[in-house]
């Protein structure tokens, strides 16, 4: 089954005026159901756009989206998709479990099952005893720890996650990644994940997402066929850093154009 | 000593040295009691006037508070509407310029000719104008002021806008209404007492000092002049109270917490 489905998708800011961007031209991808796909690219070249298409938080100038076989707006009012963004994004006024509980209560969800389900997400990002604590008093890892347990929290079939590890230290960042995989792995849920760096990309995909800028295109796809699970071991194989390698003539060439 | 105690010093120690610097300056140069009475006369004033000073305070304080709450509830209605509708915004922004523009000595002589001399109306009517900008324009703010980040991640999970309203923009806007709310309270007391001014009943703080201005008695007059800063303190003080109360969480309450 397809999870996700673009087709010739154009995206186009203030069209007509004098500060017009192609932020996005042809667009054609297909993600199947429990995909770890990335997209990775140049700063400008719509990676971040892409992601807000596909969760309906923009309308395409052009072309047609399908979020499991449904329009992006449908899919968001059923709440197919969880979000992540490069910051938590967490309420300063909400503890911790309560963040994490908030899409829940707006699903109307009742108190003690929400909580129930929150702790248990918790326990998965292992914040287990951070329930009562304020966002402000975690770190930026165990933040986004959260954030990613926020997204989780109603089981969506779909993880958007735009550079969701990006402000993170390089030791945090890899952990995080273990972790995101095993969640990847227990949940079968289909992941696109936007990122700027290459051996985080070859790490978590299954697929790759080469794009070029101004305007945004996808110049190349590449499959990481690396064994799975991934482990830590995995960044230590010949063939992680021919996927690298791969991966970084793919961006030098979009780079130059 | 406790925390609370340290905190307090410097002003304490601020407030009583000025008291001892003004009373030896008007001793010292033997400055006449008309032009600055020393802080031992007016507290003599304040206990011999305490039965008048408190009929008066009485009058003029329920007077500003009632009128400081009218304004409150109606500014926190529109301004929930202009922060909502861009037509109320518009429609409304001039006309709440064009009345925060207005001088006091204006509004006093109209609530006058609208409610008669001796009504406690005017004061009201007064104070709620005076106080309804500061606290509207702090709000409108406030309910505009969330991260475009969190207003996309409550989109994701398909909120009416009343959720975001709650979830969200209210929270967001507390740290502004309560800033509004303490500029508030002073403005309901200078509203208050500069209505008074302007004429009513012989049993209000503004005729009080009026009177005995008049006379001559500096002493009486600072001392109703002292009383009211005091309440002006003390309403300070509570806003603060349930500031703290409702928005533990914030930046500026947290360390003293």
């Amino acid at each position: 089954m397809t999870a996700l489905d673009l087709r010739d998708v154009a995206m186009v800011f203030n069209r007509g005026g004098s500060n017009e961007v192609r932020a996005l031209e042809d667009i054609t991808l297909t993600v199947g159901q429990g995909e770890f796909v990335s997209l990775i690219g140049p700063s400008g070249c719509g990676k971040s756009t892409m992601l807000r298409l596909i969760g309906d938080l923009l309308r395409p100038t052009d072309g047609e989206i399908r979020v499991n076989g449904k329009t992006p707006a449908q899919a968001r009012t059923d709440r197919d998709y969880g979000i992540v963004f490069q910051s938590a994004t967490l309420l300063d006024w909400r503890t911790v479990l309560d963040n994490v509980a908030l899409p829940l209560e707006i699903m109307d969800i009742p108190k003690t099952e929400r909580d129930a389900t929150a702790r248990e997400m918790l326990e998965l990002v292992q914040l287990g005893g951070f329930a009562a604590h304020r966002p402000y008093e975690l770190s930026g890892g165990m933040q986004q720890r959260v954030a990613i347990a926020r997204a989780l929290s109603f089981r969506p079939a779909l993880l958007l996650m735009d550079e969701p590890f990006g402000a993170l230290d390089e030791m945090t960042r890899e952990r995080m990644q273990m972790e995101l995989l095993q969640i990847w792995q227990e949940t079968n849920t289909t992941v696109v994940f936007v990122t700027h760096s290459i051996p985080e990309a070859v790490f978590l995909s299954t697929r790759v997402v080469v794009m070029s800028p101004r305007p945004g295109r996808i110049s190349e796809g590449i499959d990481i066929d690396l064994a799975q699970p991934r482990v830590f071991e995995t960044r230590e194989e010949p063939q992680f850093y021919q996927h690298m390698t791969r991966l970084r003539e793919a961006l030098r060439k979009v780079d130059d154009v | 000593m406790t925390a609370r105690m340290r905190r307090a010093a410097p002003a304490a120690v601020l407030f009583v040295s000025a008291l001892v610097v003004w009373e030896a300056f008007v001793r010292l140069f033997g400055i006449r009691g008309f032009i600055l009475p020393a802080p031992s006369a007016i507290a003599v004033a304040f206990r011999q006037e305490w039965p008048a000073l408190r009929a008066a305070a009485v009058g003029t304080f329920s007077s500003a508070l009632a009128g400081l709450l009218a304004g409150m509830i109606v500014a926190v209605i529109v301004g929930m509407a202009a922060a909502r509708w861009r037509t109320v915004r518009q429609g409304m922004m001039p006309l709440a310029v064009a009345a925060n523009s207005t001088p006091i000595v204006v509004l006093a002589p109209i609530a006058i000719a609208w409610f008669g001399l001796l009504s406690p109306w005017g004061t009201i009517s007064v104070v709620a104008v005076l106080v309804f900008f500061p606290i509207m324009i702090n709000l409108v703010r406030g309910l505009g002021s969330a991260p475009a980040s969190e207003i996309e991640l409550l989109q994701s999970y398909a909120t009416t806008r009343f959720q975001v309203l709650t979830k969200l923009q209210l929270p967001t806007a507390l740290p502004y209404l309560f800033s509004a709310f303490k500029v508030a309270a002073a403005l309901s007391l200078i509203g208050a007492i500069v209505k008074e001014y302007f004429g009513g009943r012989q049993d209000r703080l503004g005729q009080y000092i009026t009177t005995k201005a008049a006379l001559l008695q500096l002493e009486e007059a600072w001392s109703a002049i002292v009383l009211a800063s005091a309440f002006g303190v003390l309403l300070f003080v509570l806003i603060g109270l349930v500031e703290r109360r409702v928005m533990p969480w914030h930046v500026s309450v947290r360390s003293k917490t």
